[in-house]
Formats: structure tokens, sequence, C-alpha cells
């Protein structure tokens, strides 16, 4: 009898379960594995991949390295700039906004995200070009600046472009903070200021991890923005990858990169999410 | 590029207003208002919409929709609307910024065009590929080889078959914007000197191995279809000492230009002539040590899905009376001598377009190896992401 109902619970959950294995299979894995493949494989002459076994690809990898270091220095300083923009905003619609209007404010964080991303980094591209901002400083008297095309008008598309996804975590780890704390804080003589860096920050902790983490791994396979706003100067991998694919049509040396740029996101999220859960942990006990 | 579909446009929004009073007055026919706004071949189009209207009013089943590969700014957007009117077949423009990146999608496969534009040296490759199809000329007797110039229409027929009918020729030369840049730019060596003096921050250089790489060739005193490894380094070293200066690797300039955000650009004909017409400033000039001349083609992928809309649309486009249109708009020569008869005169006399044969002598077409060769694509790639 037990045993006839543990069978029907396995049973039930591996219907459950099924279709996400199954999608994770066949979108995730099998092509992470033709892509394995393929990195140890070939150029043929016409471009595309011929049947090889050779480490040439990655060995390789070097003459990328201005791409993989745009990329390891951009999207973390992206997503730290990302952070530093967001927190005050998700501290302002968390703790000091009128909960009446909270959850219009919060929509008005959300809503630009429903517009494609690739209309709103176009906007930015008339916005820094020559009739835009350099137009404006031009009137008065600060001429020939140049914005679009350089790393900077990057790092801006990338701050604006991600800005909801790191404001969101932070949002709901601040909107869970208990009220009762920081009274408690307070009463106990600490001026707003310690209050904040002693109780409400490392309450928060989780959720800029959270953040920071989410935008840093998006970022490693930014291709768009810098397309865009760099002018195809400023290369990140996924820029990269797309040249080896749709131009030199060399799957094998653009699959060689694809597989390093996951080693890498793979590593960066381990480490991001042991930080996030050790500082999340500690804190929670040292309160209780 | 709204004022030529605006030109194109049945009737007029007033004008409509007016017929519908005359209509509803009962001072002219049913028939007459259909016929004079539009709305009877409108009318005709929906009703080959399965479903809308039970009527079969169109002849041979071309569908719905078709979807072609082409260049940035190459068409009259008022012909595809005027195909659609005509066939109630919509069509999707896809743009691309090299061969190079169109053989890429073709080799991957589910593309879904039924009709795209590859430039002469790529043919012979997409036919060794077995990427296109041989034409059926019998599908398009509105193109009539007779009257076509041998000189840039004979890369498309291999072993005798007829891969690729010619859309036009041109040029890649210099667009140079004489009110920001004062320094006279009438090679390649002083594009690339330009580039890193007066115009430093404001020139661009092509997003394809074949130009940009073809060009620094040229400015170095190579062929343009260089594929040896020491003038390919040379080229290289050139390139990246410039790309710092540079404002953007792009082919799809005329947005910079236009806005002088660039000041200098590497520019097909077509582009030279839209920008000079729209912004005289801006000078189109052949490097006088080299260069480019090309002739583009229309061609059928294999695994075009709707092949009777893509001989549709291309019968349609070599219609000498459809073509003349598509070449006032888009600026580019023809290989037409029918078409050439009905361009009008300030077109057929600009320099621009049609350049004096001597300015053409040192141009060269691209050859096919450089579409495949490992050496430019790796280069290319290396340029970019340095």
């Amino acid at each position: 009898m037990q045993a006839a109902m543990n069978t029907k619970r396995n049973l039930v959950t591996a219907a459950l379960v099924a279709p996400a294995a199954a999608w994770l299979c066949v979108f995730l894995v099998l092509p992470f594995i033709a892509m394995l493949v393929f990195a140890f494989g070939e150029r043929a002459p016409e471009g595309g991949y011929q049947a090889a076994f050779t480490f040439a690809q990655f060995a390789n990898l070097p003459t990328r390295a201005a791409a993989f270091w745009n990329t390891l220095v951009l999207a973390p300083a992206g997503a730290l700039l990302c952070l530093l923009v967001a927190y005050p905003v998700a501290y302002y619609l968390a703790v000091k906004a009128n909960p009446r209007y909270r959850l219009i404010l919060v929509s008005l964080v959300v809503v630009p995200f429903w517009t494609s991303l690739l209309v709103r980094t176009y906007a930015w591209m008339y916005i820094l070009g020559s009739r835009g901002i350099p137009n404006l400083l031009a009137m008065i008297g600060i001429e020939d600046v140049r914005m679009l095309n350089t790393p900077g008008a990057v790092l801006l598309g990338i701050v604006y472009g991600y800005l909801p996804l790191m404001i969101m975590p932070i949002y709901v780890s601040l909107e869970k903070l208990d009220r009762r704390l920081l009274e408690a804080s307070a009463d106990l003589g600490a001026k707003p200021v310690s209050t904040f860096f002693g109780v409400t920050l490392p309450l928060s902790l989780p959720g800029v991890m959270t953040g920071v983490a989410l935008v840093t791994i998006l970022l490693l396979g930014e291709y768009l923005i810098p397309q865009l706003l760099g002018g195809g100067k400023v290369f990140f991998i996924g820029n990269a990858l797309v040249d080896l694919f749709l131009q030199s049509r060399n799957w094998p040396f653009g699959s060689a990169i694809a597989v390093t740029l996951v080693a890498v996101v793979v590593v960066v999220l381990m480490v991001a999410m042991r930080i996030a859960w050790k500082v999340a942990g500690t804190r929670q006990v040292d309160l209780v | 590029m709204t004022k030529w579909y605006r030109e194109n446009a049945p009737i007029t929004a007033d004008k409509l207003a007016d017929e519908l009073m005359r209509l509803k007055r009962g001072s002219v026919t049913r028939r007459h208002f259909l016929g004079v706004t539009g709305l009877g071949l409108a009318t005709a189009v929906l009703a080959r919409q399965p479903g809308l209207f039970n009527s079969a009013a169109f002849a041979g089943d071309l569908g719905t929709q078709m979807s072609i590969a082409t260049w940035p700014n190459y068409h009259d957007p008022a012909t595809f609307e005027a195909f659609t009117a005509a066939t109630g077949v919509a069509v999707e423009v896809n743009v691309f910024g090299s061969n190079e990146e169109m053989l890429a999608k073709l080799q991957a496969g589910g593309t879904g065009w039924d009709l795209f534009v590859p430039t002469n040296y790529t043919i012979s490759t997409y036919v060794k590929l077995g990427l296109i199809d041989e034409l059926d000329m019998s599908k398009l007797p509105n193109y009539d080889p007779s009257t076509e110039n041998p000189r840039f229409t004979n890369e498309g027929i291999v072993d005798g078959k007829t891969y690729a009918v010619p859309k036009n020729w041109g040029t890649t030369g210099i667009a140079v914007n004489s009110s920001k840049i004062k320094t006279p730019v009438t090679s390649w060596k002083e594009f690339f000197d330009v580039a890193m003096a007066e115009a430093d921050g404001r020139a661009m250089v092509h997003d394809y191995q074949l130009t940009t790489i073809g060009n620094a060739l040229v400015s170095l005193g190579y062929s343009f279809n260089s594929v040896k490894p020491d003038e390919l380094a040379k080229a290289e070293e050139l390139l990246i000492k410039v790309k710092p200066h540079l404002y953007a690797i792009n082919s799809d300039y005329q947005p910079s230009m236009r806005a002088t955000d660039a000041w200098m650009t590497m520019c097909w004909t077509n582009d030279g002539a839209q920008l000079n017409r729209d912004m005289p400033e801006i000078q189109f000039v052949l490097g006088k040590d080299g260069g480019e001349i090309w002739s583009d083609f229309y061609a059928i992928p294999k695994s075009a899905a709707n092949k009777a809309a893509g001989y549709a649309l291309l019968n349609y486009l070599m219609t000498p009376e459809n073509a003349v249109k598509e070449h006032i708009a888009n600026g580019a020569p023809t290989t037409d001598s029918r078409v050439l008869k009905l361009l009008p005169a300030d077109v057929t006399s600009n320099k621009i377009v049609y350049p004096d044969e001597a300015a053409l002598t040192p141009l060269e077409f691209g050859a096919a190896v450089t579409l495949t060769d490992p050496g430019r694509a790796e280069l290319m790639a290396r340029f970019k992401s340095a």
C-alpha cells in the first residue's frame, strides 16, 4: 500500500518535472553539446564547420583578449553603476514612498521594460548623436563634444537598459524589511546614517547580490548596446561571436569562445551566489 | 524616403474625401469611385485573403507573403507597396551589411528569403555550394538579356546557366562632407591619412571585409583583391592604426553622414547619389589609386519557401517602367539599356551615378576568392575586436 502510494507520487513528480526537463534538454543541453563538439573542429574551406579534433581554436583565444577584457571590465562596471543608481530608487520606493502611490511608482519602473530594448537603445543614438546633447552644448559654447560611439555611451546604455533588473530585487528585499528593527535601532540611539549602514543595508544585501549577479551575467552576453552605441568599435564577447558566426563563418572558433564564455559565466555565478548566501545567512543569525 | 511614398500614393486624403462626397451625392458611379481612389484594387487584393471573401480574383498561387534580403537604402519602398497592391503578397525586407553575412545566413539554413541581392563576386560560390537555383527564364518574361551590358552581367552566368540577373552596377568610393573637411580627398591613401588627421573621430569604414580590407590594400599600392599574407599583414597594421581614430565601423552610414556625426565614409554609388541629392555639400569621389566596381544581382535561394512569389517580384522588378522608379529613388546606375532610355537626363548626366570611363579604369571587380579566404575573414574579425 505504502509502496504503491510512493510509486504514484513519483509518477506525479516525474510528470510535473518532465516538461521543464525536456525543454532544458532540447534547448540547452543538446545545443551545448553541439557547441562543444564544434569547438574542437575546423573551419571548412568555404566557412562553417568540418569535423576534426584539434585544440587550435582554444589556442587562438588570446586573439580575442581585447573583447574578453572589455566584457570582463565593462560588465561588472556596468552592474556596479546600475547598483549606485538603482539603490536610492529602490530605497525610496520601498521605504519613503507613500504606500498609496507605491504600486504606480513601481509600475513606472517596469513599464519602459515593455518597449523593446532595441527601440530604446536607438533613441539613445539620437540623444547622444550630433543633433542631440552635443548640439545643445554647442549652443552654450561647448563645441565638438563627442558622445556617441564611445565606451561612456556604452556604459550609459547599459545602466539605462538594465536598471529595472537591478531595482526590482533590491526593492523586494527592502520591502520585506521589518520596520520595528529600524525603530529599535533609533530607540537604542543610532543616528539614521548608522541605522542605514548597520541595519537596512545588510538586510537588503541578498537583493543587492541577486541584482548584481543578474545584471552581470546578462551583460557578459551583451551584444546590442555596444553595437549601437559603440559604433562597432567597443567590442564585447557577444559582438565577437556575432562576427565569427555571421561574417567570418568560423563556427569552430566561435564555439570555442562561446564555451569559454559559458565557463566564465558559471564561475562568476557560483562565486556571486556563494557570497550572497554567506552574507544573507550570517546576518540572519546575527539578528536572531 | 517618405516623399517618394507620398508621390506614388494613389490618392491624397483630401481628394478621397471629395470623391466620397461626390459618390454620396450621386454625382459619380460606384465604379468611378472605386477606380479613382484605388479602393477597387484594394478590394481585389483583400478578396485574395482566404476566408475573407470567397473569390479567386487572381490567377496563380503566390501566397500572402514573401521575404527579400538586400542592402540598406537600396529600394524605393513604394515599389514593394505597389507589388503588394497588385498581387496581395506582402514583402518583408531584410537588410544586410555584407555579402559574407548573407552567405553565413544561407549556409546556416532557414533564412526564409524568396529573393536576395548578392554581389557579382559571390555568385560562383553560391552555385558551387548549391545554395541558389538556376533561374527559370520562362518565369521572367520581362527580363531581356539582349539589352543588358555584359560587362556587368556575365558573373550571373555560371557554366552557361543563368543563376542571377542584374539589379544595378556601381562603385565603392569616398563620401566627404566638404563643409567639414577642407583637405582634398582623391584617393584611398588620402582617405586613411585624413581619417587620422582632420577627420579624426569622424570617418567611417564598412563592416565588410571586401571593401574595408580592399581599400586599405589599395591605399598601400596593392590589389583590391589581394589574399597574399604579407600584403594582408600590412593592411591589418594600417587598419589597426586607424581604428582608434574612426567614428564607427558600420555599413549603414547614411544616418551618421546625414546627422553630420560622421564627415567621411567609404560609400557605394547609390548612397553617394542619395546623400549628394539631399545634402550637396557631401561629395562622392572615386579613389584615383583604385577601389571597387561592382554589380548586384537578384538570385533565388534553393531553400526559398515561396519561389512563385520570388519570381513574381523579380519579374515585376525587371519591367523597365518599374525598374526606372527604383533607379531614380536609389541612385545606382542601370545595366539595362531599356531602363537607361526612360531615365531623366538629370540622372544620366549625374557624374556620381555615371562617371567618366577614365575614372573607372583603376577600379577592380571583387574576386570570388575574397569571399571565402580565411585570412581576410580572420583579419576583419581581428580588426573589429582589437
